[in-house]
């Protein structure tokens, strides 16, 4: 199966969930002008033929312009604005902030969660210090997100707790594609299988890991699955042919 | 299938590693003992395991990249497929997880079955556990109680909500169905039942010399080593650490109830074994508070019907029946969630199988895996 072919609609839910909404645009705009259904009309057929690298971005301006029309008769009040996040001002912040400087670039609770934001370089002595000075001995989880617009593109988030304070932290960084981070296996075994599934899955390395390949995909398989410019229906098709001898797993 | 060649080199600096007698042994994917399709690369010497590699991802759907192309509402019967002998603790915590990014909560009628049937749902899941654990050890009978007895949750969860295994019992704001009429009854004669039935378990294995001498000082992990590995739930328990996001860092309603967090000593085999058979009573002392209590009201919190969060990111983690089960979520206040990130309990559980397993002979890495309580649904997710 080629693949472009079945990139066109990588998201079959948005022409889903944004349909309701088109039937009650329709009367609406037909009584205030002509032009307007046409030109809500042109960004949804713009969305179709999109490349997949530019499908994910062209959806999400293509559902909130859908749903405009509909909104002053379903909901007539603005809906209210989300929790924002604070800044988050302690001792560990304070010192950290003047050993560090501009390295803690954001320090900030969002409806309760505490995070840093720190720079990648010192990301690993930030870590071992959490757990050594901080007593934050319980790495949960370290995990990435793909922002493709970004220059530095991921952002690596450990999540830490602490059994001593009750609490939990996540520490973040910024780095760009093809850059590595120093690997936290020293630090916490359990970074070893999480590492290994962020590299798999996003092709991010990590310097120092002693045993850092694929995890849950097939060793030789190529592309990184869930970046962002990863169509959800791609896959490897060499190697579906060579190792399933099938033409394709869709 | 390409074949890997890389596993020759396993672990060739162990100090134990004796290259005249070793061997190296496939355990799995097809093997039943390995509890899905495990694959397990055991390097032994005679019988006893030098060092194992574990090869996971047969079952890899790729939920976390589905998620970003579904609603939040059309991802959450996809969580019920990770650890699906667990369905409804993973639905818990994905709604309750989207609730605290949206900013709502459950109303309390609705949070009260959400712990009713989760802790109907933890005795399942550790009654499949029991069931298979001691079958991969050779007592067989167990397997036939435990599935027997599990039969009554599943038809309490049947009635209320039409699927047996991959429930889809909550929703996002609360529960969409209300209680049947006998739900409160069903629920209170499976719990009376189920005691003397419990007991019933007890006498077959835990004194039973075999079982003992099979578990007991088996795939010890000390408590330390728990934490270094991330270890949660009651393998993490069992090495003595008092740890339960129930009561550290209650969700829903259950800092309402009295409940007991049972401990072990040795952090082997059979501590994990006490420690879930306790937790199964306990369970049932939850259940019977909270359909005590179980108060009037709304089930629905009032939610939108086209869910956007607002721009943010969340973690979230409940206490799953095998441990800490985690979603980290990120909306871009889209309909879509940006990045879900699911922290499964069973991937970083499995990940201390080579180190309990070292040292010991064949026949116990079977035990090992079994007590480890994995579903390798959510383990390649």
């Amino acid at each position: 199966m080629a693949v472009p072919e079945e990139t066109k609609d990588p998201n079959p839910v948005l022409p889903e969930s944004s349909a309701p909404a088109s039937p009650a645009a329709k009367p609406a705009d037909a009584l205030a002008t002509a032009d307007k259904p046409i030109a809500s009309a042109a960004p949804a057929a713009a969305a179709k033929p999109a490349t997949p690298e530019a499908a994910p971005t062209v959806a999400k301006a293509a559902a909130p312009a859908a749903a405009k029309p509909a909104a002053p008769a379903a909901k007539p009040a603005p809906k209210p604005e989300g929790p924002k996040p604070e800044p988050w001002d302690s001792e560990l912040v304070r010192s950290l902030k003047s050993q560090y400087g501009s390295g803690i670039r954001e320090a900030s609770t969002y409806v309760g969660q505490k995070y840093l934001v720190v720079d990648s370089s010192i990301v690993y002595e930030i870590l071992l210090r959490m757990r050594d000075d901080e007593l934050f001995d319980y790495c949960v989880d370290i995990t990435a997100v793909h922002y493709p617009k970004r220059e530095a593109q991921f952002d690596i988030v450990y999540i830490l707790y602490s059994f001593h304070h009750n609490q939990r932290v996540r520490i973040k960084t910024q780095i760009k594609d093809g850059a590595t981070l120093r690997s936290v296996v020293g630090i916490w075994e359990t970074a070893n299988w999480l590492e290994r599934e962020i590299y798999d899955m996003f092709g991010i390395g990590f310097s120092g890991h002693p045993d850092l390949k694929r995890i849950l995909l097939p060793d030789g398989w190529k592309g990184y699955p869930l970046r962002k410019d990863y169509p959800i229906l791609q896959q490897d098709t060499e190697w579906v042919k060579a190792n399933l001898g099938i033409e394709s797993g869709q | 299938m390409s074949e890997r060649t890389d596993y020759l080199d396993l672990d060739t600096k162990d100090e134990t590693f004796l290259d005249a007698t070793e061997l190296v042994l496939n355990m799995g994917p097809q093997h039943p003992s390995t509890h899905g399709v495990l694959r397990v690369i055991l390097k032994l010497d005679g019988e006893k395991v030098l060092g194992t590699e574990c090869v996971i991802g047969y079952l890899h759907r790729g939920v976390e990249k589905i998620a970003e192309n579904r609603t939040y509402a059309m991802f959450n019967p996809y969580v019920d497929r990770m650890d699906y002998v667990a369905a409804v603790s993973n639905g818990l915590g994905y709604c309750e997880a989207v609730e605290k990014l949206q900013n709502v909560e459950a109303p309390p009628r609705a949070q009260y079955i959400r712990v009713i049937l989760t802790e109907l749902c933890r005795i399942a899941s550790h009654q499949v556990w029991l069931g298979t654990h001691a079958l991969d050890i050779g007592a067989l009978t167990p397997l036939f109680y435990c599935f027997r007895d599990r039969e009554e949750i599943l038809k309490i969860f049947e009635k209320y909500c039409g699927a047996r295994l991959t429930t889809h019992a909550f929703r996002i704001g609360g529960c969409i169905y209300e209680t049947y009429d006998g739900f409160e009854q069903d629920c209170l004669k499976f719990c009376d039942a189920f005691l003397p039935k419990l007991d019933e378990y007890e006498e077959l294995l835990t004194t039973n010399r075999i079982w003992v001498r099979r578990t007991r000082g088996v795939g010890i992990l000390k408590p330390e080593d728990c934490i270094a590995l991330g270890v949660t739930g009651p393998v993490l328990r069992a090495s003595g650490v008092k740890w339960d996001l129930r009561k550290a860092q209650p969700y829903e309603c259950y800092n309402k109830f009295d409940f007991e967090i049972p401990t072990g000593l040795n952090g082997d085999t059979y501590d994990r074994y006490l420690v879930r058979i306790e937790e199964m009573r306990q369970a049932v002392r939850i259940i019977r508070q909270a359909v005590d209590g179980l108060p009037q009201g709304p089930i629905m919190a009032k939610i939108p019907k086209v869910l956007k969060p607002p721009v943010g990111e969340i973690y979230h983690s409940i206490e799953a029946p095998k441990g800490e089960l985690g979603y980290f979520i990120v909306s871009d206040g889209s309909t879509q969630p940006y990045r879900v990130r699911v922290r499964p309990p069973s991937f970083v559980n499995l990940q201390a199988l080579d180190k309990m397993v070292r040292g010991l002979l064949v026949a116990d890495v079977v035990a090992v895996i079994g007590t480890l309580d994995i579903v390798l649904g959510e383990v390649d997710r």
